[in-house]
């Protein structure tokens, strides 16, 4: 497996008294879009959440361009070339959007160059480059914390749920952008519900439930497997184009 | 994320930073109420100043246990116990250079000030380095725990410092030329050592807002006390930040301890338990976490204190609790409430 | 009949078991064991802080909240008992008065502070009560009219309770039995049926939902129980029975002021009987007040010996001064919350679990 990036070996995470994974085999490939999918509380958050060590696999191993970092704190895991963009965003809204993407930047002074890219990805965000970040609407937070892990190369980025709660016409803006990140070469895994989104951006899916991946292949087989699509997405595709 | 939902409002947030005006309005208001309760304006000048020049003092005192249960949810009792030791610790200059401090000679009185004010920040900056990694960082995340650790620890250093400077109070003398009071107008006086106190509050509190505002750690801990969890997922360890900032905010408390030792001019090892109680009320009324709901809440608790010791003194004691539970009725989580806290 | 006085509740170790009852015919029949008044006010001590103790451990063992108004309630209680006879004459009535007047207050004071601090976190009621406290201290010092001031109150308690009443003509066992031994049993049977109705209390539903709480107050708020609410009764009942604590001392001492009652060293006291005899058991009450009144009582003494004996050496004798108690109580505070948690009944109990599972593993 020379073109994995990311490896999850039999990894199992308890939360409190909760045991959320239940053994999750999973492989990232280098390149291109992997689709995590499965209903709610199937354990798509505890999974991105274990890879960047937010928290701790009880058991198991995962794998980063061929290092162990099951046991490494978070801050080294994100130093390695992990970027995270959780579900809640997690912008700080009391930083500028400057200040935001500052931080997030951590090599030093902000690039004219980057900025640039970023700004064409999002327009909103030069409009209110001043602007505390907590000023912003829904989506445009989304951008941010969004733009907050683009705006440094990174090996891979773990986003949770992107459009989630966003109205369709920034849903729309936002894969746009997902594709011109897809087309600069980036290795996303991205945890999607809505099947659309998933199925135009995704290059391999994986699909999770009770705490296991339950199917792990191409996009385009799930995409053309309406039969596979139910059994394993309980929907019907016609219901939701 | 209701907002979010309307595409309409998609371009229509524009506004600037939100400053929430009330608390400020609120405090402004408290001192002009006090006016004609006061009935003299020259009296009211002077506990005006008399209250700013404490609660510049406890905002220097309390910035630090703000910052500190922000940035990793750890709620410090030991904090008072720097106090005591930077108030004790200017022993250590005023003795050997008494000479100095009766002097007459301003150059020399400034000197020794700074001196204490150095030489006690060193010390309790140590000490705060030493507190986190002895008491604090065993019991990271067990609230129970921490707060009956970090008590413990103020009762032993408490005890150390009867052990080392004796169980007597120990009063001081206020350098010559910081003593008496400056006219400021026709039956206006103020105290010189208040105007000083109040100055040296100003500095820090920019010093602080330059940090915070402008450097990449002063972001850090904006960032942190907001989400520590995605500061670390950008990948900046956040303990690192947490001992730096425990430092600096027991450099401040020693600072504070300083301060307060001159404008008291008595010290005892119970000092700092005592300022604590004060500190407490204040990070409460200002919002746990918030820098500006401290500086905020030091104003109005020194201000309403030093107004009703004047008119009601019996009252003055439970004044501040009285303040608080006002507070806490009207905004449960503080004037400067912070997400996730 | 043993099953429902202890609420089904046991020491689980035998010899927790042992030493309990070893505490309990110590206690019932100190005034005929013991000859002079220092063991017997040693032993009523013992009782008056079995009950604060394990009122403390109500809210710190059980509900998981910290409280450092406890030493406050203790003081409404003594304050309440003293300044009525104080006033009032040593009669039944003012007593009852006092006292009444006393749970009351403490009670009230209890659940405006709970309803206030603990309404956003549990954290703000640590230091909400700190405040609370020290502002009591001093208005208590300062109402010197009323309280007596630094000096505390002296006064007069009704004639049977005091030592000049002879309840029989002959001496029992070689004890003459007059109001000073009348006064210890009340101190001793109010402590014990309090501790039995708390014991009562956490074994009940409601305890079990404070546990609950203790453990995780998201999800017991989540399955429906007001988590404020049980927190603030559960400090009422703690205050109020911190009160009681205060007025059976009042009694026994004739004497109420500051360092009895509401002294911060009181409050450490506390925490470390909590802490040493084992949070969350109620009988690790008995077992730190026992222990730790006894030590203070015995050993204090020792460290002061040790004082004089080092009086040369100028650091070592300030050391071991008998001032100095209090900071050698907070290094095996720190010490004890630390290692040693569980306390002295938890790790009994835990090696008692132990061993029956060692045995019945051989069994097998």
């Amino acid at each position: 497996m020379s073109d994995a990036l990311l490896t999850l070996e039999g990894v199992h995470t308890h939360i409190g008294r909760y045991h959320i994974l239940q053994g999750v085999d999973l492989v990232v490939p280098r390149g291109g879009f992997t689709i995590l999918l499965g209903r709610n509380g199937a354990g798509k958050t505890t999974t991105l959440r274990t890879i960047m060590g937010l928290w701790r696999a009880s058991q198991g191993t995962i794998r980063f361009a061929g290092a162990d970092v099951t046991a490494r704190p978070t801050p080294d895991i994100a130093s390695a070339g992990i970027a995270y963009v959780p579900e809640n965003m997690s912008i700080f809204s009391g930083l500028t959007v400057r200040e935001n993407l500052v931080l997030a930047a951590r090599a030093g002074p902000l690039q004219a160059g980057k900025l640039e890219r970023i700004f064409s990805l999002f327009p909103a965000l030069e409009r209110f480059y001043g602007l505390a970040a907590g000023a912003l609407s829904g989506g445009q937070k989304q951008m941010l914390s969004i733009a907050r892990a683009l705006i440094e190369p990174r090996d891979l980025i773990l986003i949770d749920e992107p459009t989630k709660g966003l109205a369709p016409a920034i849903v729309t803006n936002m894969i746009r952008a997902f594709r011109e990140v897809k087309k600069a070469g980036a290795t996303v895994l991205l945890v999607e519900q809505n099947f659309m989104a998933a199925r135009m951006l995704g290059d391999t899916v994986a699909v999770m439930d009770d705490g296991r991946i339950v199917h792990h292949g191409a996009m385009a087989e799930l995409a053309a497997d309406h039969a596979l699509q139910h059994r394993l997405l309980g929907l019907h595709l016609d219901t939701h184009q | 994320m209701t907002d979010a939902a309307a595409p309409g409002k998609e371009e229509v947030r524009v506004g600037a930073a939100p400053i929430d005006w009330i608390p400020i309005v609120l405090t402004a208001t408290v001192a002009l109420a006090a006016l004609p309760l006061v009935g003299s304006f020259s009296t009211w000048v002077t506990l005006t100043v008399a209250g700013l020049a404490m609660g510049m003092m406890i905002f220097i005192m309390a910035s630090g246990l703000t910052l500190v249960f922000g940035l990793m949810d750890v709620i410090n009792f030991g904090h008072g116990v720097f106090i005591s030791v930077g108030a004790y610790v200017s022993l250590l200059v005023l003795w050997p250079l008494s000479g100095w401090v009766n002097s007459p000679s301003v150059a020399l009185n400034v000197g020794v000030f700074l001196l204490c004010i150095l030489l006690s920040m060193a010390a309790t900056g140590l000490f705060g380095w030493a507190f986190e990694r002895v008491i604090v960082r065993p019991v990271y995340g067990q609230h129970l725990k921490q707060i009956l650790v970090t008590m413990g620890g103020l009762i032993v250093v408490e005890q150390l410092i009867h052990v080392f400077w004796g169980p007597s109070p120990i009063t001081i003398a206020l350098p010559e030329s910081f003593r008496g009071a400056i006219a400021l107008g026709p039956g206006m006086v103020a105290e010189r050592y208040r105007l000083i106190a109040v100055a040296v509050g100003l500095v820090v509190l920019i010093a602080m807002l330059v940090i915070l505002n402008r450097t990449r750690i002063g972001l850090l801990v904006r960032a942190g006390v907001e989400n520590p969890e995605m500061v670390e997922a950008l990948g900046y360890h956040i303990r690192r930040l947490f001992v730096g900032v425990f430092v600096a905010g027991s450099a401040l408390a020693g600072l504070g301890g300083v301060l307060w030792g001159f404008y008291q001019q008595t010290l005892t090892a119970g000092m700092g338990l005592q300022v604590l109680v004060l500190i407490f009320i204040v990070v409460i009324i200002g919002g746990l976490g918030s820098i500006g709901g401290c500086f905020i809440g030091s104003l109005l608790v020194a201000l309403v204190a030093n107004y009703t010791a004047f008119l009601e003194p019996k009252i003055a004691l439970v004044s501040n609790i009285g303040l608080m539970l006002i507070v806490l009725l009207w905004r449960p989580r503080g004037l400067y409430p912070v997400a996730g806290h | 009949m043993l099953a429902r006085i202890l609420s089904r509740d046991y020491p689980r170790s035998r010899p927790l078991t042992l030493v309990l009852v070893l505490i309990l015919f110590g206690l019932a029949f100190a005034p005929f064991v013991f000859t002079g008044s220092q063991p017997l006010n040693v032993a009523a001590k013992i009782c008056v802080f079995v009950l604060l103790v394990a009122a403390y451990d109500l809210l710190l063992g059980y509900t998981g909240i910290v409280s450092f108004a406890h030493t406050m309630f203790f003081g409404i209680g003594g304050y309440g008992a003293a300044i009525a006879l104080a006033r009032l004459g040593p009669t039944w009535e003012a007593l009852g008065l006092g006292i009444v007047s006393a749970l009351v207050v403490a009670g009230l004071l209890a659940l405006v502070i709970g309803l206030f601090s603990l309404r956003v976190r549990a954290i703000f009621f640590a230091m909400i009560t700190l405040a609370v406290a020290s502002a009591f201290a001093v208005l208590a010092s300062q109402l010197s009219g009323f309280t007596g001031g630094e000096d505390g109150l002296n006064y007069q308690i009704p004639e049977v309770l005091r030592p000049a009443f002879r309840l029989l003509e002959n001496p029992v066992l070689g004890t003459n039995v007059n109001g000073r031994i009348i006064t210890y049993y009340l101190v001793f049977f109010v402590a014990l049926a309090a501790f039995l109705v708390m014991l009562r209390i956490v074994n009940s539903p409601f305890g079990r939902v404070l546990q609950a709480i203790r453990e995780n107050d998201f999800r017991a708020e989540a399955l429906g129980y007001p988590v404020v609410v049980y927190r603030s009764i559960a400090s009422v009942v703690s205050a109020v029975m911190a009160a009681l604590a205060g007025i059976v001392l009042a009694l026994w001492l004739r004497y109420t002021g500051p360092d009895t009652t509401l002294s911060f060293s009181i409050m450490i006291d506390v925490l470390l009987m909590v802490v040493i005899g084992g949070m969350g058991t109620l009988y690790g009450a008995v077992i730190g007040a026992t222990l730790m009144i006894i030590a203070e009582n015995y050993l204090q003494v020792l460290m002061g010996r040790l004082g004089e004996v080092s009086k040369g050496v100028p650091l070592l004798s300030a050391l071991f001064s008998a001032d100095r108690w209090l900071l050698w109580l907070g290094i095996l505070f720190i010490l004890s919350v630390y290692f040693f948690p569980e306390g002295v009944v938890g790790k009994l109990r835990a090696l008692a679990l132990g061993r029956r599972t060692e045995t019945s593993a051989g069994e097998r």
